[in-house]
């Protein structure tokens, strides 16, 4: 069996790569240094790299992010890091007024490459401040690329898809992939943003998700199978642009649709995918109503009972899926 | 770090009064052309022949030609919403402004910004910001590429007391002085953040003092005096290349409102006509001739001169053609 490595080796192993690869490129967030970023990726950069490309911040999320978009209009490939993607509240205007829109208001004069690299998502015991996921906003502001990887093969992918395209790209690692471990290709891949991938395939049910809802889905996948319903499953990789064609092509073929996404249910981006597909032929294909698994419209809570109550997890989305079989449309005749 | 304030350049400093003649007229040449431009354009608006809205710089003028007159090739600058000056002074096309403030195609933007947007980025003219304090950031991210590509290139950045209340004037300040970053910050203090005047939100009173704060150089200075301005910006400037960051506080006024649809409440029209007495253009006109550099003649030929300008941009730019409309769903991404 190949070697396995963690989505964190991964991350900071593309990092590295990148460094070392475009000396216009440099990271730069809050104690991404010699600490090594809050979550460990960036250990290792600042003795390889130097503190000119690897620079720990003052905590002025707004400054440092304002600063990023000067770099990157000037031609620079900033990698910022938000401690935690709760944090982006500090940068709202930077990221939704300024990064999404000079390009566009420039008439195309501009463009604003950068990439920021974010920890998201609960799970992890801390609370409401430091455990949202709040990406729906940003799928919502035009101009900005929204990616969210789920296995170390597809961090490097994405991440090295991110560098290469010329626009702002939030990048959304959740904090539970950190440890987590899979193999990476032989050769480097780059991903297409706006690609979404089928990683199981089945004929009864679609399960579309992101980040580490889709690793959810594929747990959920295995005990569906040993109730001998087979679902297939899409991992739409990013948000912004999102491959709803991917997943019509898959619902044509179950007929069901179960999206999952960690975000609060109201407005998150999986009522646009549903939406997407109402409004497609692909439609016609559906015989049951789609449904969410989604956190509750709640903010996430400390005790450990009560955040795992309000989250999507793999037995969430195994009673979705039998409940949307279950709502055969007959009964409602 | 001291804030000084001065009024008279020391002999080894740079002063107006030592450039050719020519020189000196054309500084008084690029006021007149931004005044006659902001009247324009109000005169515009006033007859609802313009879209949108727009925020005139009449007044303050000399804050911009005094501090861009001294960009050297490489420097960039990022501007306000109040940007037409900052625009004019960095040497933008009247035309092509023209042409964006009506919405034509042919303007900077290919009239999808407006007057809030106008932007030359290949050039160096990073853009106005329609965001109070919104492109501070950005002045110190070129500043932060001089710096790690080792060019001796400053960026400079405008910005109004309204900017300094906000949170990204601290983490601006904070962040360009700890990393040494080129950049020239210019506060064009013009007494009021909308309706709100200066010195009813300025904790500490002085701007240039909170700036002193952070370990920079700087200085407050008469902002409706071009000689001042341009003496105390060439040493700010000059202090910032290959070196750190400066703030230069001008006080100046805007003699008309907020925007098109200001009227007036929060202020007197006697305060309006007192800071008219010290007028920028006036002023420098009567230096210029009390240097035997300007008559007259020469005086009323540059201000007519300014004008015909202006109307040739806006006749030239009122026959272009509209934007497509696919172009509404361009640009979007790169």
């Amino acid at each position: 069996m190949p070697d396995q490595v963690t989505f964190r080796e991964a991350m900071t192993a593309v990092l590295r790569e990148t460094l070392a690869a475009n000396e216009e490129a440099f990271l730069l967030g809050e104690d991404v240094g010699i600490y090594g970023g809050a979550f460990g990726v960036s250990r290792g950069l600042v003795e390889e790299f130097g503190p000119e490309r690897v620079l720990d911040t003052p905590l002025s999320e707004a400054g440092f992010t304002g600063l990023a978009i000067g770099a990157a209009v000037m031609g620079m490939r900033p990698i910022l890091e938000i401690q935690f993607s709760d944090f982006i509240t500090h940068c709202m205007d930077q990221l939704v007024n300024q990064a999404a829109k000079l390009r566009y208001m420039f008439g195309g004069a501009a463009s604003v490459p950068l990439v920021l690299r974010t920890p998201g998502g609960a799970g992890t015991g801390a609370a409401a401040q430091h455990s949202q996921s709040l990406e729906a906003w940003f799928v919502h502001v035009p101009g900005l690329r929204v990616v969210m990887p789920s296995t170390p093969a597809d961090a490097q992918g994405l991440f090295r898809a991110a560098m290469a395209d010329p626009n702002p790209v939030l990048f959304y690692e959740h904090k539970l992939l950190y440890n987590t471990k899979g193999v990476l290709p032989d050769e480097p891949e780059v991903y297409e943003i706006g690609r979404a991938r089928c990683t199981r395939e089945g004929r009864d049910v679609t399960l579309a998700a992101a980040g580490l809802m889709h690793n959810y889905a594929l747990e959920a996948a295995d005990t569906l199978a040993e109730q001998h319903i087979d679902a297939e499953v899409i991992n739409l990789l990013s948000l912004a642009p999102m491959d709803s064609e991917r997943v019509c092509e898959s619902v044509r073929k179950t007929g069901r649709l179960v999206v999952v996404e960690e975000d609060v249910r109201t407005g998150g981006w999986g009522g646009e995918l549903i939406t997407r597909v109402a409004e497609s032929p692909a439609f016609y294909a559906l015989d049951r109503a789609p449904a969410r698994v989604a956190c509750a419209d709640t903010p996430i809570p400390y005790n450990k009972r009560l955040e795992a109550s309000i989250r999507p997890s793999p037995e969430r989305i195994v009673e979705a899926v039998t409940q949307v079989l279950a709502n055969d449309p007959g009964r409602y005749a | 770090m001291a804030i000084r304030k001065k009024s008279s350049a020391s002999a080894s400093e740079a002063t107006i009064a030592a450039l050719p003649a020519e020189r000196q007229r054309a500084l008084l040449e690029q006021m007149q052309l931004i005044r006659a431009f902001d009247e324009k354009v109000d005169k515009l608006y006033a007859k609802g022949a313009m879209h949108g809205t727009a925020h005139f710089c009449v007044g303050q003028e000399a804050c911009a030609v005094g501090t861009l007159c001294h960009r050297q090739e490489g420097d960039v600058i990022t501007g306000t919403h109040r940007g037409h000056g900052h625009a004019i002074a960095f040497g933008l096309d009247l035309y092509r402004m023209a042409a964006e403030l009506l919405g034509r195609a042919t303007g900077y933007c290919g009239g999808k910004g407006g007057s809030m947007h106008i932007a030359d980025v290949e050039a160096g003219m990073l853009g106005a910001n329609g965001i109070v304090g919104g492109s501070m950031g950005i002045a110190c991210g070129a500043a932060f590429a001089f710096k790690q590509r080792a060019q001796d290139h400053v960026a400079i950045c405008f910005f109004g007391d309204g900017a300094v209340q906000e949170g990204i004037f601290n983490e601006t300040l904070n962040l360009a002085s700890i990393w040494q970053l080129p950049v020239l910050f210019v506060c064009e203090n013009n007494q009021y953040a909308m309706s709100l005047p200066s010195e009813k939100a300025t904790a500490g009173g002085s701007i240039a003092g909170r700036a002193a704060s952070y370990g920079m150089p700087a200085e407050a200075v008469d902002g409706m005096d071009l000689d001042a301005v341009f003496t105390t910006a060439a040493r700010l400037l000059a202090g910032c290349r290959n070196n750190g960051p400066a703030l230069i506080e001008t006080a100046t006024y805007r003699y008309l409102g907020h925007s098109k649809s200001d009227a007036n409440r929060y202020r007197t029209r006697e305060e309006i006509a007192q800071w008219r007495a010290n007028d920028p253009i006036e002023r420098y006109s009567r230096t210029l001739t009390e240097r035997d550099v300007l008559d007259d003649a020469r005086s009323a030929a540059l201000a007519e001169s300014a004008v015909e300008q202006v109307e040739q941009a806006f006749a030239r730019a009122e026959r272009d053609p509209e934007p497509e409309l696919a172009s509404a769903l361009e640009d979007v991404y790169a």
